[in-house]
């Protein structure tokens, strides 16, 4: 039977992705795991995350996961959330600057400040709520899912100076940014899947349903 | 078209059962909070807020087993506040699988919680809840003032500039409520609303008062409220989320359907 393998290093809303994955994939083993060999024997690995990037990066080096999740990035198909995406890129611009795993070509950087809507009302920051998000209807990753459909975003910072052909979903708060990168056998989401309802559930089930592959 | 205007119900949770109180005096029950949890997000709630009134400690664990038991069949956001005092306190309720906590009274006797808080968990959990009142004379201009312990208690701290400071400290969203109109029916306090939302950067959820649909629309487009949280007219089903959204909609509300 195929295993999801959620990594734990301390951070993220473990709970959450767990139900969600075992609720969108019931034939799914899910297994929440810290161990290096539990994670590389998993068929699909989730890497979450809430909260800020220098704790997230501190917890990863502690835990000694960052070479667990390099090679895994090489090997099959993982799927970065949130923090667990920005955490993939070059560097993030967080926390006074904080070096990333460098594992994905690209830097995290921060909204803009004084952003306004279409009515000229200020946009808030963090950017949190349902937005719209724009896919190429053809990505696995997105198959039976809403054009436009909207997903549960809250972060303050976002994917930037990302090569156009990995980008595969954005998403506008007021100007587009990335908020799905597909590189290699890596995808990688901004918004929150395990709290987007059926849509998120319908992500995560495409996820485990990927070979990393197309 | 871009980011979604929020409605969030709020269920009040009294020993593991959903309760609604008018001004906080009055107590009836409203049922079982999964059933109630799952039927909002079926009709499309954004999220679902859990504030915790339990007055003893004994009974805290009742509101973490609330929200495990929640979060393993409700896949949108979940809020819990009351009673959150330490960062034991926050990390238990993620990890049950709440997506934030709301802070409000812990606040107010040690405001460096919020920052370590903000610090410890993340912005974008912390959610700091004001309770305000009007305390000024008809013929001054409006100023409110923030009050603990369900609106018995005055601080003498002026409500825009805590909410400022809370913004500072980490808070990531400011969910407000004013005390006037709790449980009244007669609409938000739009003057607050607006106020508290024009002079911070994040995210306002607009509380207290909600008896008509309007009332929400006007949180939105006169309040500038990013979100609209209301308990009593969902609990006694006199509306239905998606009715409440269709009216945003019809109003020109961009919101999730």
């Amino acid at each position: 039977m195929a295993t999801v393998a959620v990594i734990d290093y301390g951070m993220g809303n473990l709970h959450s992705i767990e139900k969600a994955l075992k609720t969108a994939s019931p034939a799914s083993t899910v297994i929440v795991s810290a161990d290096k060999n539990t994670l590389l024997s998993a068929d699909h690995v989730v890497f979450p995350g809430v909260g800020a990037i220098r704790d997230c990066m501190a917890a990863i080096h502690a835990t000694g996961l960052d070479e667990t999740i390099k090679q895994i990035a090489q090997e099959k198909p993982l799927l970065g959330i949130c923090i667990g995406m920005q955490a993939l890129f070059q560097h993030s611009e967080e926390n006074g600057g904080i070096d990333c795993l460098g594992i994905i070509p690209g830097n995290v950087i921060k909204f803009s400040s004084h952003l306004r809507d279409e009515q000229k009302n200020p946009l808030k920051i963090p950017h949190i709520g349902w937005n719209e998000v724009f896919f190429d209807s053809k990505n696995p990753l997105f198959k039976n899912i809403d054009e436009n459909e909207r997903f549960y975003f809250v972060h303050s910072y976002h994917a930037s100076k990302v090569e156009k052909k990995y980008v595969c979903a954005t998403s506008n708060y007021p100007e587009k940014f990335p908020c799905a990168i597909k590189w290699k056998n890596i995808v990688a989401v901004q918004f929150h899947p395990e709290k987007s309802q059926r849509a998120g559930l319908q992500l995560l089930k495409n996820f485990l349903n990927w070979d990393g592959q197309s | 078209m871009g980011l979604a205007k929020r409605i969030i119900p709020c269920l009040d949770v009294d020993n593991g059962r959903v309760v609604k109180g008018v001004q906080f005096v009055d107590i009836r029950d409203a049922g079982d909070p999964v059933e109630i949890a799952k039927r909002y997000d079926q009709e499309g709630a954004d999220e679902i807020t859990f504030l915790d009134i339990t007055a003893t400690s004994d009974n805290r664990d009742t509101i973490v087993h609330v929200i495990e038991k929640v979060a393993d069949e409700v896949f949108i956001p979940l809020t819990v506040g009351g009673g959150i005092r330490e960062l034991a306190d926050i990390s238990r309720m993620l990890k049950a699988g709440a997506d934030k906590v709301g802070i409000n009274s812990a606040a107010i006797f040690n405001p460096g919680f919020v920052k370590e808080a903000a610090e410890r968990f993340g912005s974008q959990c912390i959610v700091v809840a004001i309770d305000a009142k009007c305390v000024s004379a008809d013929n001054e201009p409006k100023r409110w003032e923030i009050f603990t312990h369900g609106g018995r208690k005055e601080t003498g701290i002026d409500a825009i500039e805590w909410a400022k400071k809370m913004v500072n400290f980490g808070a990531g969203e400011i969910l407000l409520t004013s005390m006037d109109r709790d449980g009244t029916k007669i609409g938000f306090d739009l003057e607050l609303t607006r106020a508290i939302s024009e002079a911070v950067e994040v995210p306002v959820i607009a509380s207290g008062g909600v008896g008509t649909l309007d009332h929400l629309v006007d949180g939105i487009t006169e309040g500038k409220a990013d979100a609209v949280l209301a308990a009593s007219i969902f609990h006694f089903a006199e509306y239905t989320i998606g009715e409440a959204k269709q009216h945003m909609k019809d109003k020109g509300i961009e919101v999730r359907l």
